[in-house]
Formats: C-alpha cells, sequence, structure tokens
C-alpha cells in the first residue's frame, strides 16, 4: 500500500489523522504531513478510512 | 423544469412529527427520488438531495456553487423579507470563505487552517476546561430549575470562540443576542438587520482596532499579520470571516450541547457506562452529531454546469440543498438510524458537511462537547431534567436546530 497525499487538495479537516493517527499528521498550515507513505499492513484499514473520510480527497492509495 | 407539474412540488423545510426525528418526508423521498423538487421560502424551487451517498458526491463536484449572491441560491428568507430591508444584504454580500469557490476559496481557507489543527485545538483543552468548570459553577449556584442553555450550552461555545477570535468579554452577551436573531426565523426582519448591523458594526471595528495597532495574539490578530505577508483577502473580508467564524462557532456548538445533554438524561444505560468510561464518549459525540445534524438546512449550492445525478439532471443555475439531516438518517448507511447507538461507528456522518467547505472548526466542535459532556457527568451526577424531554422548546423555526431552554435540577 502506497499513499499519495496531495497537500494542494487539502483542506485541513484533519480527518485522516482521527482515522490513522500512526500514518498522518498535520504541519504548522494544518496540512496533511503523512508519517509513513508505505504504512505496515496493520494500518490498512485506518488508512482505508481516512481516505473515506477525508472530504476533499486530498489522498489516494494504490494497492500493491 | 416541466412548470406543469408545479403543484405538486412540496415547500421546503418540511416540518417534524417528533423533535428527536427529522420530517417524516425525507425518508420517502429517499426512496422514491433522493433528488428531488422542492419550493424554498422565496417561492424559487430547487433541487432537495435526502440519499448519503448522493449528498457527499455533490457537495465534492466542483460543478457546484456556494456563492450565495447567485439568483438561484436557495435562500431560507421569503421574497417579502428579502425586500423589506437591504440592510440584511450587508452580512449576506460580505464576503467570507463559506461563500467562494475554487481557487479563491482554497486560498481564504489556507490562511486559516493552521489555527485549526489538531495541535492548536489540543492546546486550547486546558482552557476549555476552566471555562466549562466556570459554566457548571454559575449553574450549580443559580436558583432550580435552572437553565442549561443560558448556563452552559451557549456560555460555553460563546466565551470560547469570542476568546480564540480575540473579541472583549464584556461583549459576549450582545454577541449571543445577535448571533441567535440572525439563525432565527421568528425574529422580525428589522430585528434580525439591527442584529446584522450591530455584529457587523462591532466586528469592523474590531477589525480596523487590530489593524491599525500592533498585532495582537489571537486569531483576528494572526490572520492580520498573515495576510500582511501574502495578502488574500481584503479588510472586508477579514471582517466577513471574522463574523463567519463568530456565528458558526457559537449557535450551532450551543444547540449540538442541549441536544447531546437531553440524549444523555433520557438514556440512562448509556450515561452510566459513559460517566463510569470517558473514552466511550468520542463516539458517542460522533452519533450525537449524526442523529441530530444540526444544521439541517444547508449546505446550498448552485449548479455551474449540467449534472446527472440520481436519475435526474439538474441544470446549470439551478439551486440545491443538500440536507445533512436527511443524508445521515439513511438506513442504507446507518442501520435503524432512528437508534441513538452510542457504539456504531458513525465517523461518516455529514453533519459537519463534506467536500472543500467542510467545517473547518469541527475538532474545536469535539473538544467542546467532550470536555462539557464529561465534566457534567463528573461533576453533577444528579443532573436531571426538570420537564419531560417531550416538552421542552424544540427550535422549529431556525435554521440550526436546537432548544430554546432546557430547565435542569442539578
Amino acid at each position: 500500500m502506497h499513499i499519495t497525499a496531495d497537500r494542494e487538495r487539502c483542506v485541513g479537516a484533519a480527518q485522516c489523522v482521527l482515522a490513522a493517527p500512526a500514518v498522518f499528521d498535520q504541519d504548522e498550515e494544518g496540512l496533511v504531513a503523512p508519517l509513513t507513505v508505505d504504512p505496515a499492513g496493520a494500518d490498512g484499514p485506518a488508512v482505508r478510512q481516512a481516505v473515506h473520510l477525508c472530504p476533499s480527497s486530498a489522498l489516494r492509495i494504490d494497492e500493491e | 423544469m416541466t412548470e406543469t407539474l408545479d403543484h405538486d412540488i412540496p415547500s421546503f423545510p418540511m416540518a417534524r412529527a417528533c423533535p428527536m426525528h427529522p420530517p417524516a418526508e425525507y425518508r420517502e423521498l429517499r426512496g422514491r427520488e433522493p433528488v428531488s423538487r422542492v419550493r424554498m421560502p422565496d417561492g424559487q424551487v430547487a433541487w432537495l438531495v435526502t440519499k448519503h451517498e448522493l449528498a457527499r458526491k455533490l457537495l465534492a463536484d466542483p460543478r457546484v456553487s456556494a456563492d450565495r449572491l447567485h439568483p438561484a441560491f436557495p435562500g431560507r428568507l421569503t421574497a417579502e423579507q428579502r425586500a423589506a430591508t437591504e440592510r440584511v444584504r450587508r452580512l449576506s454580500t460580505r464576503r467570507s470563505m463559506i461563500h467562494l469557490d475554487g481557487a479563491e476559496h482554497g486560498a481564504h481557507r489556507k490562511i486559516l487552517t493552521g489555527e485549526f489543527s489538531l495541535r492548536r485545538i489540543a492546546a486550547l483543552r486546558p482552557r476549555v476546561q476552566e471555562i466549562v468548570d466556570r459554566s457548571i459553577d454559575e449553574m450549580l449556584a443559580a436558583p432550580q430549575p435552572a437553565d442549561l442553555v443560558e448556563h452552559v450550552s451557549q456560555a460555553v461555545p460563546s466565551l470560547v470562540i469570542c476568546e480564540l477570535l480575540g473579541v472583549p468579554h464584556e461583549q459576549r452577551r450582545d454577541f449571543h443576542e445577535w448571533a441567535g436573531m440572525l439563525v432565527s426565523r421568528s425574529v422580525s426582519i428589522r430585528e434580525r438587520a439591527a442584529a446584522s448591523d450591530a455584529l457587523n458594526d462591532f466586528l469592523e471595528d474590531l477589525v480596523t482596532e487590530k489593524e491599525r495597532g500592533e498585532p495582537t495574539d489571537d486569531l483576528i490578530g494572526r490572520l492580520i499579520a498573515r495576510n500582511r505577508q501574502t495578502p488574500v483577502m481584503t479588510h472586508d473580508e477579514i471582517v466577513g470571516t471574522a463574523v463567519m467564524l463568530l456565528i458558526a462557532g457559537h449557535q450551532t456548538t450551543a444547540n449540538m450541547i442541549s441536544l447531546g445533554v437531553v440524549a444523555l438524561l433520557e438514556n440512562p444505560e448509556h450515561r452510566a457506562r459513559i460517566a463510569a468510561d470517558p473514552s466511550l464518549l468520542p463516539p458517542a459525540i460522533e452519533e450525537m452529531l449524526r442523529y441530530f445534524s444540526v444544521v439541517e438546512n444547508a449546505p446550498a449550492r448552485v449548479a455551474t454546469e449540467d449534472i446527472e445525478i440520481g436519475g435526474v439532471t439538474i441544470r446549470k443555475d439551478e439551486g440545491i440543498v443538500v440536507s445533512g439531516l436527511a443524508a445521515d438518517w439513511d438506513d442504507e448507511v446507518f442501520d435503524h438510524p432512528d437508534r441513538l447507538d452510542f457504539e456504531r461507528g458513525a465517523r461518516h456522518h455529514v453533519a459537519f458537511g463534506y467536500g472543500v467547505h467542510q467545517c473547518l472548526g469541527q475538532n474545536l466542535a469535539r473538544v467542546e462537547l467532550e470536555v462539557v459532556f464529561e465534566t457534567l457527568l463528573r461533576r453533577v451526577p444528579g443532573l436531571s431534567l426538570a420537564v419531560p424531554a417531550e416538552e421542552l422548546p424544540y427550535k422549529d423555526d431556525a435554521g440550526i436546530y436546537g432548544i430554546y431552554r432546557v430547565p435542569v435540577n442539578c
């Protein structure tokens, strides 16, 4: 699983951080700053929830 | 649109049969015609969206505009009310990000996102706790039964948002009154205009003062400083943004506190479990947000191109009302939506909207709700309603759902 986070699209709602705090963080501007773009398999469901909750479609996952 | 069918078009908003449930028509429409025509108070016809999936799709669609100055933008005022005064237009013409589209919206929003990051909001929690404690002290000291709305529901978000924005405390009673008038349908147009003027004038002066002096360490002060470095907003837009944040951060949370407390008091088993283990609160709050979806008649939009959705074609320049309440009671997405189930995963509700306009203050609201509910259950274990829940004065006439007064014994 590989994550692409688009900071241009991000609107800082922090839904990803709430859903998968081990994978996503926010920078000083409140925009998405992934802690890793290749999360461990165990984080999969949380990452998929983060993608589903993101209001601005700023997150994409490419499954392997 | 086919004019001959006009007599069949139902009026919006529809009435509730039960204060805790959405209008029954939503369910019927969702099954039959999830994007259907309704007549707005001003006589215009708009599209009402009642299905969760379609609500999310439309709110994330770049072909819809949030421009409330568009002639087809679904409005809550009647044509008569709208015409009655030009002064009301002052508030509606002052721009803030909730009415902007595309890149312009993005620039306005990005200059604020850092203020609402989870870290910044978490740093506010101790201060929110102090405000909640003091509000509860006042409620406990008041003659019984005390009004939860006056002492807690309104006091807490009002103080929090005024402090965040850098608004002096002495003004908070005025603010509450003005903000309440602007979202109520029951006040006269003259009162609404006066409230709008008062709020605008005060924030106009406040912004001007902060612009002239040294930058202050509060949200408006920091916004002014940041905007000086990279100009995004005009003076008028900064004032509009302050008005928007104040109103959005005030009535919404206040009503959720009232409705949430009633929900907890009416569900003693859940209440006991949460009181014993406050870690159960966050999912319970998501469920309350879903169940009540207080900003029920918003968001409104206008199509900027033809959009095919839900079996219909929304034409360019037609108005759209996405009912978050209807979407959050979609039984294909939330099993038995009429059940307040504090353990269901309700995070995908659209109570804060969806798309690029999703509520910027949602995580501040979550913290306020958590601190209020946790502290009330811990400090006032004997809290009870002084009248039956069904006899409370519900806000059937307001754009944001809630309860006018909640008499409680502490």
